[in-house]
């Protein structure tokens, strides 16, 4: 069978990854996690507005595969993007300003949190329309494979996703003609109210690509060593010219679908349980710690950068000028 | 340090909302992300986190109070006080507004230049369906980024046989064959888009890009506006539009409206071979998705067509097909040869016809439009598609606003009837527009 469930790995933190390796990946993680969380604040306060999809608890996800990516490699994702634009290296200033609808954004305020994208940082989108991502990407697949640059695409996409007739179409395409897509596929459990199992007649979302020759794994997307063990060999396969690959990433949204989501349709202690027993944050620094890696002050020095990488974004979202009323009607055509 | 935690709005439309429990007390140490308080909002009720740290110092607000606004301080708490600690929450105000200019005008007007109606040089008589392919293939050698993807392109040559030769020429990686599989073939040819490649989207007609829509507008049309102009689509959708001949509701439609519609696309409907081809040709050539609307009917039709690969037309600019003083008719796609027929018959009836064929749907050339209508002083459109709207209603909303006190009746407009398209001979000829229809109309209009 082509679909596997991995065993959660339980190797020894050192032995697969550095010090710097670790703390740099709860760095990562810290940023998007008190990022997003200064996200929420701002929206309550009103200069946030509209639609706004928090990514708090999928934070090893995107974090784990941008670390086993390669320089050339590209990546698109759904509406809830701001993590993946962070680990892509984008800067909290122009996601913060492009939340808050400023000139500095990355869209120059014209996209908003849905539609954000760096061409230079090879991050397309951000996008609103559920499993649109998925098609795209395997056009981005299809471009390297066009131009032979040796880059992947990886294509995120959510259990919801995983129902839209595109995908399967995707699928076929992709593996008829090897391209080179990682698919991705963040099993956050809901799709905005509806679990899992109301929506999908097969809840292992690994193994949807199987009728379409697709080799697929689910992974603990709670932990970022499994994650990027898993995206490392996703992407050898991928780069290799053996076609596509599927890997399904087990994991958790803490708050609601979006900010306006109270989340009642969850037993009311899933997402606590969850926090306090498989939280990614908690999970690499509890690794360090216990095996000495790195120390309490190792992450206090972290936990001060990261708090002021966050107050000056929204600092700096705040104070930038909406756009000057004349880009009402720019890049409309080139 | 001592920081406010504000009402929070935690829906696009809330206001105030209510205070239903506190989950923290005086003297409580809180760290981001522990839940502070249950809120009622207009929609729900939610449970709100905390953001700063540090020691809850005073509860300003009593359980179960109602209609707290947004943005009311409704507790305190005293920061950690070290220095890299987070600023407390500005006051909420205005952003800084941007000077009030007047905004450019509408992306959709465009400067029209005289272009010669009869070409000086040599050309040749080709059909509709070989100027396209000879547009692709000239494209093709021109730009290796430029490729064809589709069902039935490669190995069968085309459904329409318009893509004759290509895969002889430029082989399988460039001359795709998909499944039938518009939605997700579409999506994947607007996603090697917008990493630099050019793609030429056949659809076997466009009744099929129905399915496809989708990529066409959300994902290509918007991308440029919505990424502050860096992801851009050089794209061309073309195939078959419209109706051609006995094959009933779902097979006959008519788009040009449709996209015509959408910002962010360029909508081109030719009639004769030369505009085929050199439009299909600026097409793939331009940096926007471009929607390209053919004619089934008009395929295996010879015209002539200037020798060489450098005839190019230029996007935006309708050609005055027959000049005349009495009436403008404008019309595009295949009802171009109806309307110049019907002037021909209007001719032997006194009335002197000036036939515009539109050409480009968006970005609609009304400059050409408009001075015809100033000289003729009435206006029939005429569009293969329905009415309500339809192409005729923007052309005719654009003569009422700009030319309307050179006008001498009621501007006219013939279009299909207001039904899906009937397979029976008789009813589908009664459904299409016809050069009756058209004489019909302009008689009217012309009150003779
Ligand atoms: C085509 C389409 N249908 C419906 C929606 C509304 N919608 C937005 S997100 C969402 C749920 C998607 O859930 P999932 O794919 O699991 O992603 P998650 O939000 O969990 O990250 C829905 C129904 C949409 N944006 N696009
Ligand atoms: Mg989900």
């Amino acid at each position: 069978m082509a679909a596997e469930k991995a065993a959660a790995p339980k190797v020894k933190a050192q032995d697969i990854a550095s010090r710097e390796e670790l703390l740099e990946y709860y760095r990562q993680m810290l940023l998007i996690r008190r990022f997003e969380e200064k996200a929420g604040q701002l929206y309550g306060m009103g200069l946030i507005a509209g639609f706004c999809h928090l990514y708090i608890g999928q934070e090893a996800v995107v974090v784990g595969i941008v670390a086993a990516q390669n320089a050339t490699d590209t990546v698109i994702t759904g509406y809830r993007d701001h993590g993946h634009m962070l680990a892509m290296g984008i800067s909290a200033r122009e996601i913060m300003a492009e939340l808050t609808g400023r000139a500095t954004g990355c869209s120059r305020g014209k996209g908003g949190s849905m539609h954000m994208f760096s061409r230079e940082k090879r991050f397309y989108g951000g996008h609103g329309i559920v499993g649109a991502q998925v098609s795209l990407g395997t056009g981005l697949a299809f471009a390297h494979r066009y131009r032979e640059d040796n880059g992947v695409s990886l294509a995120y996409f959510g259990d919801g996703a995983a129902n839209q007739g595109q995908v399967y179409e995707s699928f076929n395409m992709a593996s008829l003609w090897n391209l080179p897509v990682v698919y991705v596929i963040e099993n956050n459990q809901y799709a905005m109210g509806t679990a899992i199992a109301r929506a999908s007649a097969e809840v292992e979302l690994y193994k949807r690509g199987i009728s379409f020759e697709i080799k697929g794994e689910q992974v603990d997307g709670m932990d970022v060593l499994a994650v990027r063990a898993a995206a490392q060999k996703a992407l050898d396969h991928a780069r290799s010219g053996q076609g596509p690959y599927l890997l399904e990433m087990k994991t958790y949204r803490y708050r609601g679908h979006s900010m306006s989501d109270p989340a009642k349709y969850r037993p009311k202690d899933e997402s606590r349980i969850v926090r306090e027993t498989s939280d990614p944050i908690d999970h690499i620094k509890n690794l360090g710690l216990e095996n000495g890696i790195f120390s309490e002050d190792d992450l206090k020095t972290i936990d001060a950068e990261v708090k002021a990488i966050v107050a000056d974004a929204a600092e700096f979202a705040q104070t930038s000028p909406e756009p000057s009323v004349d880009e009402l009607m720019t890049d409309i055509y080139l | 340090m001592l920081i406010d935690i504000i009402m929070p709005a935690l829906s696009p439309t809330m206001e105030e909302g209510g205070l239903t429990k506190w989950l923290v007390k005086v003297g409580d140490v809180i760290k981001s992300g522990d839940l502070l308080a249950e809120i009622e909002t207009d929609k729900a009720t939610m449970e709100v986190e905390a953001v700063d740290e540090g020691v809850v110092e005073e509860l300003l607000v009593a359980e179960g109070s109602l209609g707290i606004k947004v943005n009311t301080p409704i507790a305190r708490i005293r920061g950690e006080g070290d220095a890299s600690a987070a600023p407390a929450p500005m006051p909420v105000s205005a952003p800084p507004v941007a000077p009030a200019i007047a905004p450019p005008p509408s992306a959709m007007q465009v400067a029209t230049a005289p272009e010669p109606a009869i070409f000086d040089g040599p050309t040749t008589k080709t059909t509709v369906r070989d100027a396209l392919r000879d547009a692709m293939a000239e494209e093709m050698r021109r730009d290796s980024d430029v490729f064809l993807i589709g069902e039935e392109v490669a190995e069968y040559q085309g459904a329409y046989k318009v893509s004759r030769g290509l895969l002889e020429e430029f082989g399988p990686k460039r001359v795709i064959d998909t499944p039938i599989t518009e939605h997700g073939f579409a999506g994947l040819a607007v996603g090697a888009a917008m990493a630099g490649l050019k793609p030429i989207v056949e659809f076997m007609t466009f009744n099929f890009a129905m399915q496809a829509i989708d990529h066409i507008i959300n994902s290509s049309a918007k991308v440029l506006y919505m990424s502050g102009g860096q992801i851009s689509t050089s794209i061309v959708f073309r195939g078959p539009n419209g109706a051609a001949s006995r094959v009933g509701a779902q097979h006959s439609h008519d788009y040009s409206s449709w996209y015509g519609n959408v910002p962010g696309l360029k909508v081109i409907a030719p009639y004769d071979a030369a505009d085929a081809k050199g439009l299909l040709k600026a097409a793939i050539r331009d940096p926007n998705p471009v929607v390209f609307l053919e004619h089934e009917m008009l395929y295996g039709t010879e015209f002539d067509v200037p020798d060489g690969d450098d005839h190019i037309v230029p996007i935006g600019k309708a050609k005055i097909r027959r000049e005349g003083s009495d009436v403008t008719i404008t019309a595009h796609s295949r009802m171009v040869g109806h309307a110049l027929i019907a002037a021909e018959q209007l001719a032997t009836v006194g009335i002197s016809a000036e036939v515009i064929d539109l050409r480009t749907i968006r970005p609609l050339d009304s400059d050409t439009i408009v001075t015809s209508v100033m000289k003729t002083n009435h206006l029939v459109s005429v569009e293969e598609g329905w009415g309500p709207m339809g192409v005729g209603a923007e052309v005719v909303a654009i003569i009422i606003d700009k030319a309307f006190d050179w006008l001498d009746a009621p501007p006219m407009r013939v279009h299909q009837k207001d039904t899906p398209l009937a397979y029976a001979a008789n009813l589908e000829a009664l459904s299409l527009p016809q050069v009756d229809d058209i004489v019909a109309m302009v008689r009217k209009a012309c009150n003779k």
